[in-house]
């Protein structure tokens, strides 16, 4: 396939249309907005045709609406998933929060569906300027209740489409939403890319509310309990298929790190950064490698901890907030190694030089 | 001639279910019936999917047989809006309280209706919030006594009733706005034939269709069925008045 040169937030697009997406309802916010733009380009170029008597582009892309807020976007998501559509909606943190009510439903009902977050700066209307401070936000509730998201973070325009597309197959599969976290600098960055092949994965949804046709039995999509009991039953169930992901979707890349002595880890932005720098220091004779989460829910706890068993005893991470992932790896760590953060918040992504001084400090 | 000759046989009802778990002499319960039978009259059941609301009637699903999902409080309409655009085909029915269509979910509602989304939204106004135990509604009269305004509702404090249909009645798009109200037979049949001609016009295809039905709650208004309706007819409609707002 050949190569294009795209910008991160028309990648997601490109990626969802490849991936059959059938609805998307949205409330503009940078830096997020492409997304939205990008598909009313091409759901109204395609009524366009129509009307011209042409095939549409996109057949499946029947729904394209823009919504009164980030409330009614997220509502109308669960309707969509409700009826056994493949639907998205994509944001920017502080549409993130707003969405969150609806996110908890959404993982209650079993509900699959992709959410796009631009993370940009926060708290509050903060800045648009990327940060990564929605990372507790995404991987650790957000909304009310015990539930959990699919979370992935890409670090590259290919990526953002790829990810997009696994996101789909992986919410239909199991029947729970998912969220693609990125930072504002992946949504804005332009850059070459190849669209990656991911077969559409059809699944069954006898579920879906549709109306009962040739149904005896009535589908309610609803989550709601008057004695615990029942309630204790669907949350096991639930509970289950959390652990049922966490043992088979965990995805991680590694860079370098048969020979480290010390790791870098970084998800998003920072991690191609980071990864920089970790060639920087090798000139330098430092055994230094890289780990980047690919899925910060399932989090890669296991190979924090196989490298810190007998290998590594020095962990540098590098993210862009106070520090919310640092958690997650020390969770992995477990105490086997020095773990040292640097934190870059604000709307400022860390440099290369930075990095190989952090590296160099811990030698 | 046999006795049971003389009486007319009515079909078995297919929707309602038979039952449901309201307070004696609620509206909700007499509202289902209608809705259901309405539904069975139309031969639309099986196409059916209700977005529940979340209030006293969050169990509606369990008594009206047909699909349905139970959304966030006030959010149907957008959840509405989904479901039909992407199921054409499909009847789509909200069903809403005051609480969950006027205060919470009041973009929504005005979103739905403005955009004259295909749907049909039944809006049950009790003025009052019923399942939460009886705390002020937007739609609470002046002088009405609640949890939240033991002294009675004060405009200074809180504002006004909110008048739902003279609200959306301000828009181009919806085709039919109608008040109406249970608290006779007579009104009781005006609001099966309100309730009828809604979701005719989404058969049709003719746009969106709102009947507000003005509706007691004598649990929290501490009175006795009786008292309620009596308050329904001669207080609520003075500040409700019953009619078509619109029709297109
Ligand atoms: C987000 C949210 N806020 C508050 C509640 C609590 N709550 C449940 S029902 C309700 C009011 C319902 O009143 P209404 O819509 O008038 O319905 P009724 O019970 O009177 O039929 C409230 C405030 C909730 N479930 N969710
Ligand atoms: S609390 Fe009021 S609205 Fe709710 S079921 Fe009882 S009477 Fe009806
Ligand atoms: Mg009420």
């Amino acid at each position: 396939m050949s190569r294009v040169y795209m910008k991160g937030n028309e990648a997601i697009v490109e990626g969802a249309l490849r991936a059959g997406l059938e609805g998307f309802f949205g409330y503009p916010i940078t830096p997020s907005s492409e997304i939205i733009e990008g598909l009313a380009e091409r759901f109204f170029a395609d009524r366009e045709r129509e009307r011209r008597g042409e095939k549409p582009m996109y057949p499946k892309f029947r729904v394209f609406l823009q919504m009164e807020s980030e409330l009614a976007s997220i509502n109308a998501v669960m309707g969509g998933a409700s009826v056994g559509c493949r639907v998205m909606t994509a944001s920017s943190s502080p549409g993130i929060s707003l969405k969150q009510e609806g996110i908890s439903y959404i993982a209650a009902c079993e509900l699959p569906c992709v959410i796009i977050n631009i993370m940009r700066g926060g708290p509050g209307l903060g800045s648009i300027q990327p940060e990564q401070g929605d990372y507790f936000q995404a991987v650790k509730g957000g909304g009310h209740g015990d539930y959990k998201l699919i979370v992935f973070a890409p670090n590259s325009v290919q990526e953002m489409a790829e990810h997009t597309m696994l996101l789909f197959n992986l919410t239909d599969k199991y029947r729970t939403p998912g969220m693609l976290l990125a930072d504002g600098y992946l949504g804005q960055m332009k850059e070459s890319m190849e669209f990656p092949d991911v077969p559409i994965e059809e699944y069954e949804k006898p579920w879906a509310a549709t109306g009962m046709g040739d149904r005896e039995t009535q589908n309610t999509i609803e989550f709601l309990f008057l004695t615990p009991e029942p309630m204790v039953e669907a949350k096991t169930r639930l509970l289950q298929k959390y652990k049922q992901i966490e043992a088979n979707e965990v995805r991680y890349e590694d860079y370098k790190i048969d020979d480290a002595k010390i790791l870098v880890t970084a998800f998003g932005t920072p991690s191609r950064v980071a990864k920089a720098a970790v060639d920087q220091a090798r000139e330098k004779g430092v055994k230094v490698g890289l780990i980047r989460p690919i899925t910060l829910w399932p989090f890669p706890y296991q190979v924090y901890a196989d490298l810190t068993t007998h290998q590594i005893d020095r962990v540098l991470v590098v993210e862009m907030s106070f520090g919310q992932f640092v958690e997650d790896v020390r969770l992995g760590v477990e105490g086997r190694a020095e773990v040292k953060l640097y934190a870059r918040y604000g709307g400022i992504v860390p440099t290369e030089k930075e990095i190989l001084e952090k590296i160099m400090e811990l030698v | 001639m046999r006795v049971s000759a003389l009486i007319p046989k009515y079909p078995e009802p297919e929707t309602y279910m038979g039952h449901t778990h309201y307070c004696p002499g609620c509206g909700h319960a007499t509202l289902h019936k209608l809705l259901g039978e309405v539904v069975d009259e139309l031969g639309i059941r099986k196409r059916v999917i209700m977005i529940e609301p979340v209030g006293c009637s969050v169990l509606a699903l369990k008594y009206l047989k047909f699909d349905g999902i139970q959304g966030p409080h006030g959010r149907a309409p957008a959840i509405a809006t989904a479901v039909k655009r992407l199921r054409p085909e499909s009847i789509v029915i909200t069903y809403q309280g005051d609480g969950d269509l006027a205060a919470i979910g009041t973009n929504e509602i005005i979103h739905a209706a403005n955009r004259g989304e295909l749907f049909t939204v039944v809006f049950v106004n009790n003025a009052v919030y019923g399942m939460t135990g009886g705390q002020m509604a937007p739609t609470t009269l002046l002088g009405q006594k609640s949890t939240t305004t033991p002294t009675g509702r004060f405009a200074e404090f809180c504002g006004y009733p909110l008048r739902v249909c003279e609200l959306l009645n301000t828009l181009d798009a919806p085709v039919y706005l109608e008040r109406v109200s249970l608290f006779d037979v007579e009104h009781i049949l005006k609001t099966r034939a309100a309730l009828k001609k809604a979701l005719l016009n989404q058969i049709e295809g003719r746009g969106f269709s709102l009947v507000e039905v003005l509706s007691n709650c004598p649990t929290n208004w501490k009175m006795t069925p009786e008292e309620s309706w009596e308050f329904v007819k001669n207080e609520m409609t003075k500040v409700f008045p019953l009619g078509v707002f619109r029709d297109k």
